[in-house]
């Protein structure tokens, strides 16, 4: 057994220092804010795909659904700034000044009672987490507690990744259909399209992730992260061990649904939009790409993990549009095949041994050249 | 033989309050009755065991008293609780343990940890999460895993313990959740001779703060530990009484014992 001090083991300490510098340091430093904002928007996906770890990795849930909670998350936050974008002055030359505009494009005449609570922003703030928590725990109950699990499950949080895509869509007129809402200006009367804000907001990013990180840490190394491993492996076992698997079950979806609200707030915050492009199947499966890639058994290698695979997404359909969704899906195949545990294990099982005979005694210190990696490749 | 003069002192089950009263118990699956109209009677502190030919329904009988399955018709009083109507980690919380046919234990984890896992304390979802190791919990896993033999295991992942060693742990994880009732399904399966001695002495000690049902196969463990015996036939109790009644009941031998 690893000895561990405090929340981390020794060569997660190393690997959270590794983190932080390259987050708080390298980035910021090294890159203009065009790609500091686009390294904060990738960064907005680690949170889902930490949030998968916890479901998927330790607790065996599959869900093919987080863009549902990542794009409630990011609606709430988008409603909340047009709103404020949406003040009678700036919309005088519509027919009904004082709505957003894509409400009075499609002939709505009042704001609908359920956009009134993101006049607040502190109860915005509560709802960007409490509304797909909530979501979270309704679809959770349904399923976990009539037992419904693995493929099955998966299937279903696609299918209603598909419905909420859809039914956003449809309603035009309340949603912003298609083009999702756009052209967010201000935070309180900070303009969030400035250089300055979009470097405060990449650190706040940061920080909400280090955050995040050290939740799930906290779950992982409690009693609940080892149940949730038993869970995984004997699910009955631990049933007649006196405890009723599905509130656990329903804890840690809920947990990965607030994960990726988290994620899902600050995408709308640095990219300025929110669009059911990402709430449907094909982001939601892209999410946990994210988290496989990274390895979905390691906290930091989801972070990793999707930094990796959005820069290579940004390089490679620049170039190769039209390959890219093949590339995707044959990554996908190649670590589910080749590397089950991701980068993460990657690094464990082949880089770490060696690096610990390099180095001879020096243990630990070798993390640093592996876990580099994945900035060469920024 | 250390069975025998315990079965001689068990006393008349119709005077005494029993731990688990099993009146007309009958479960059918798509019309097959698998149990079917099953009486059954345990006595505190009894150790009983269960035998039949594959397919009597044994272990659909445990399975009906864990709640794993639902019981189509019938009762099963544990004390004065109703069981065919609680839920499984309910039931567990009445005082009812038990030990699947394969070992059931969590390979990832250590000794320890799969111990630690069993022990009857932080079993809501933010207990577990406030849950801490503290000295209770370590004494009490060391207490027990020195009565299954696994004291030097402790930090050993359980994947690579052997098979003998795996039933052990799984008792072991029943124990310390200290069951009033504990159900054993075929709990030296797999085991050698030495490891099946143990594992007769083991349950002869634990006896006196439990009531036990085992399932099992192995006639010589059976004669080791049983107080009573029970036989199953086709869903429904062919013989019951001491080894030697049940032996020599013709009945029996000619389903069973004379194959």
């Amino acid at each position: 057994m690893t000895k561990r001090f405090g929340p981390f083991a020794g060569r997660e300490w190393i690997a959270l220092l590794i983190l932080g510098l390259l987050l708080f340091v390298v980035f910021p430093t090294t890159l203009d804010v065009f790609r500091l904002n686009l390294v904060g928007k990738y960064l907005t996906y680690a949170f889902v795909a930490m949030g998968l770890v916890l479901c998927w990795g330790y607790g065996g849930i599959l869900s093919l659904g987080q863009g549902v909670f990542f794009g409630l998350g990011g609606y709430c936050m988008a409603m909340f700034l047009k709103l404020e974008a949406s003040t009678p002055e700036a919309t005088k030359i519509q027919s009904t000044p004082g709505i957003p505009d894509f409400m009075d494009w499609n002939q709505v005449t009042a704001l609908p009672w359920w956009w009134e609570p993101f006049h607040s922003l502190p109860l915005t703030l509560i709802l960007v987490i409490a509304v797909p928590v909530f979501f979270a725990f309704v679809i959770g109950l349904a399923m976990f507690k009539r037992r419904v699990g693995g493929v099955y499950f998966a299937i279903i949080t696609q299918a209603i990744a598909a419905i909420l895509t859809i039914l956003i869509i449809g309603q035009q007129g309340y949603t912003g259909g298609v083009n999702g809402i756009t052209d967010l200006r201000t935070l309180l009367g900070w303009d969030i399209r400035t250089d300055d804000a979009k470097f405060v907001l990449y650190f706040v990013n940061g920080g909400l992730l280090i955050a995040c990180l050290l939740i799930g840490q906290g779950i992982r190394i409690s009693k609940f992260g080892r149940l949730m491993i038993a869970i995984r492996d004997k699910e009955d076992r631990v049933r007649f061990s006196g405890y009723d698997v599905a509130n656990f079950k329903i804890f840690i979806f809920c947990m990965a649904a607030a994960f990726s609200a988290i994620g899902g707030a600050m995408f709308a915050l640095q990219v300025g939009f929110m669009s059911p492009s990402f709430v449907g199947i094909v982001p939601s499966i892209e999410m946990v790409i994210f988290c496989a890639v990274g390895g979905r058994l390691s906290l930091f290698g989801a972070i990793y993990g999707a930094l990796l695979v959005n820069a290579a997404k940004t390089t490679f359909s620049e170039s190769f549009p039209e390959l890219w969704l093949f590339a995707m899906g044959g990554l996908f195949i190649a670590v589910v095949m080749a590397f089950p545990n991701g980068l993460a294990g990657v690094l464990h099982k082949h880089i770490e041994p060696r690096i610990y005979r390099l180095f001879g005694g020096l243990r630990g210190s070798g993390t640093t050249g592996a876990v580099s990696s994945p900035h060469a490749a920024e | 033989m250390n069975a025998a003069i315990l079965a001689n002192q068990v006393p008349d089950p119709l005077q005494k309050e029993f731990i688990l009263t099993v009146e007309r118990l009958t479960v059918s699956f798509d019309g097959f009755k698998a149990v079917n109209d099953l009486s059954l009677y345990v006595d505190e502190h009894e150790i009983r065991v269960i035998i039949g030919p594959n397919g009597a329904g044994k272990t659909t009988v445990l399975d009906l008293i864990c709640g794993r399955t639902k019981a189509t018709e019938g009762t099963i009083k544990f004390r004065d609780k109703e069981l065919t109507t609680m839920r499984e980690h309910e039931i567990v919380h009445a005082g009812v343990g038990r030990k699947f046919q394969n070992p059931s234990i969590y390979e990832e984890l250590t000794v320890f940890e799969n111990l630690e896992l069993s022990f009857p304390r932080g079993r809501s979802v933010f207990g577990a999460l406030a849950f801490r190791r503290d000295a209770e919990v370590r004494d009490k896993i060391e207490e027990i895993a020195s009565l299954v033999f696994l004291k030097d295991s402790l930090q050993t992942e359980a994947a690579i313990l052997s098979h003998g060693q795996k039933q052990w742990l799984e008792i072991g994880m029943l124990l310390i959740q200290s069951p009033e009732l504990l159900m054993l399904d075929e709990p030296v399966a797999g085991m050698s001779v030495a490891e099946r001695l143990k594992t007769a002495e083991l349950l002869n000690n634990i006896i006196h703060n439990q009531s036990v049902i085992v399932i099992e196969h192995d006639m010589k463990f059976v004669e080791d530990i049983a107080h009573r015996v029970t036989v199953m036939h086709q869903g429904k109790i062919l013989s019951e009484g001491s080894m030697d009644h049940v032996k020599h009941d013709p009945k029996v031998v000619e389903v069973y014992l004379g194959h």
